[in-house]
């Protein structure tokens, strides 16, 4: 099957009950769309990343109520330099959803979402070990993976596959 | 609102009764916590009042080392993360590449895909049940679920030369076609394990000592389920009603038929309960897809991804040059993303990889169902008892090469 050219168009998929949710609420985070290989991806202004999450976990008719995943890519040396990506499930719709948020490479921070959902607790401390992205109002931004005195931050593009030697 | 579960302090801290709290360190080198992983506890006498997961100890950057290996090199790579269910490492992966590639799987090797890892996950179960059984007390268990592993890393051998590391599924399908006589085998020991089932469940679900260390042991509602993010048996056996096998089918699950085991309870024993309905269901399927196998090829017809047949190489020039190109320079893949989850024994398995249009895959993520599964045990574990802990581990079924990678 070949794969169709993606959808950037807001109002082509404003049937997506996540992007619907969104712009009925606040369509000025809404940076960009794109429907591609039957995946939905919305980047959300950076400032607003709490709140957008919090509006999508409490929609009455299709609540984004698990997060599935949060991770983090580094598009080293373009600018911005980080994405930081969410995946969202609804478990009663079944409905997924994938969030990104831009950070520049000078000193990338964003407010945490562990107050939406108390399992970012863990994918954020990792995003933070390995990719050196600060989350605001963590209760405990702690190296996870690399021993606490470890220097440099293994995922980012800009650190050699071998390590430091 | 969502409460997190209380910060641990350093040294101990005064109780209601005016005594100290006592921060105690299991593990990484303890019997129970299934690998390497590291709890720190603070107890007031036997009760926990905290507990707090070190993890990393077996971190091996595989996520930075698949960003240097071409996209084929990769699949070797996933079978050490969940060492327990390979060959649904490899499937994630593979459907998440083929997602990226837009390829089509021809029907054989999806109902292969299917068997084995209905097969993965029934050997996973077994590990699970053994040592869950062998952690509270139940010693002859261990040895039966082993027994019917054994038949099962048979079948792995048989199919791949491999018992533990197979890396058996390709992107495009399957590594080799099965050998003559594996059907039959996988037959006979598919008509013979529901009794062996019986024989777990006859030394376990009834029998009293077993009940009195799970039943109403390391509860998590349906609510702090979904907060903190569980999956798997550990969501279902909280109420929540998710199978992605079900929901999102993939590789070809919407053509068979199968119960999804949920129970309410949310304790060891419901847990426990839904993984042992899973064996049942699991074996299920392995009978379907055996019966209705297809014939046809097991690999896709995509000469630029998939290897061409030996006895093609050794006759057809062009068959040769994709090989050689295939090998030495890998396969692009178009720019793009895709995050592809499956139903692994554990939970959701979500393969997360970002292609920039070269040979090499910009960025993998794996999405480790016991790294999510771990994150409810703080919860859990709230006021029990100390050797509760070692309960509730075993019902949430970590591998810590899949919490780490």
């Amino acid at each position: 099957m070949p794969l169709a050219p993606p959808i950037t168009d807001v109002e082509q998929l404003k049937s997506h009950p996540a992007l619907r949710r969104l712009v009925e609420w606040n369509s000025s985070i809404v940076q960009e769309v794109k429907f591609d290989r039957d995946e939905l991806t919305i980047w959300i202004a950076k400032e607003s990343i709490r709140d957008a999450s919090a509006i999508l976990r409490d929609s009455p008719d299709c609540p984004f109520n698990y997060l599935a995943d949060l991770t983090c890519v580094d598009w080293y040396p373009s600018e911005p330099r980080f994405e930081v990506v969410y995946h969202l499930l609804s478990i009663p719709t079944k409905e997924r959803v994938r969030l990104k948020v831009r950070l520049d490479g000078s000193s990338p921070a964003i407010e945490s979402v562990t107050s939406v959902w108390p399992s970012a607790n863990f994918y954020e401390r990792e995003v933070f070990d390995l990719f050196g992205v600060r989350f605001t109002g963590h209760p405990n931004l702690k190296r996870i993976m690399m021993p606490d005195d470890w220097e440099g931050h293994p995922l980012r593009k800009d650190y050699p596959v071998e390590g430091y030697r | 609102m969502m409460q997190f579960p209380p910060a641990i302090a350093e040294s101990g801290r005064e109780t209601i009764s005016g005594d100290r709290t006592l921060v105690l360190n299991m593990g990484p080198q303890h019997p129970s916590t299934h690998g390497v992983l590291r709890l720190v506890l603070e107890i007031d006498g036997e009760t926990i009042v905290g507990l707090k997961p070190e993890v990393g100890y077996l971190h091996t950057g595989i996520e930075k080392t698949c960003e240097a290996k071409f996209y084929q090199q990769v699949v070797p790579l996933t079978d050490r993360i969940d060492y327990l269910c390979p060959m649904t490492n490899n499937l994630a992966y593979c459907l998440a590449v083929e997602k990226l590639l837009g390829l089509e799987i021809p029907p054989r090797a999806q109902w292969m895909r299917v068997l084995m890892n209905e097969l993965t996950r029934i050997n996973s179960h077994l590990v699970w049940l053994g040592t869950h059984a062998m952690d509270l007390g139940a010693m002859t268990v261990f040895l039966y679920c082993f027994r019917e592993r054994e038949d099962i890393l048979r079948f792995f051998e048989m199919v791949s030369g491999q018992r533990m590391m197979t890396s058996y599924f390709r992107i495009g399908g399957l590594a080799l076609e099965p050998p003559l006589g594996f059907f039959e085998k996988v037959k006979k020991f598919a008509d013979r394990f529901p009794g062996n089932v019986d024989e777990y469940e006859g030394l376990l679900t009834g029998n009293p000592i077993f009940m009195m260390r799970t039943k109403g042991v390391a509860r998590l509602s349906a609510e702090d389920a979904i907060a903190f993010g569980a999956c798997g048996p550990t969501l279902r056996g909280s109420g929540i009603d998710i199978d992605l096998r079900r929901d999102a089918p993939y590789t070809g699950y919407e053509n068979f038929k199968f119960k999804v085991p949920v129970r309410t309870e949310g304790d060891v024993f419901a847990r426990y309960l839904c993984r042992v309905e899973e064996l049942r269901e699991s074996i299920g399927i392995v009978q379907q897809a055996l019966a209705g196998m297809p014939e046809g090829p097991i690999k896709a017809d995509a000469p630029k991804v998939v290897l061409p047949d030996r006895e093609k190489m050794k006759t057809q020039m062009e068959a040769l040059i994709y090989h050689f190109k295939i090998i030495t320079e890998g396969f692009t893949v178009p720019a793009g993303e895709v995050y592809q989850a499956i139903e692994s024994p554990r939970g959701e398995m979500g393969y997360y990889i970002v292609s920039d249009g070269t040979a090499k895959p910009y960025r993998v993520h794996m999405r480790g169902p016991s790294y999510a599964n771990l994150q409810t045990l703080g919860k859990m574990c709230e006021g029990q008892l100390i050797a509760d802990v070692v309960a509730a581990i075993g019902s949430i079924d970590v591998v810590l090469g899949d919490i780490d990678r």
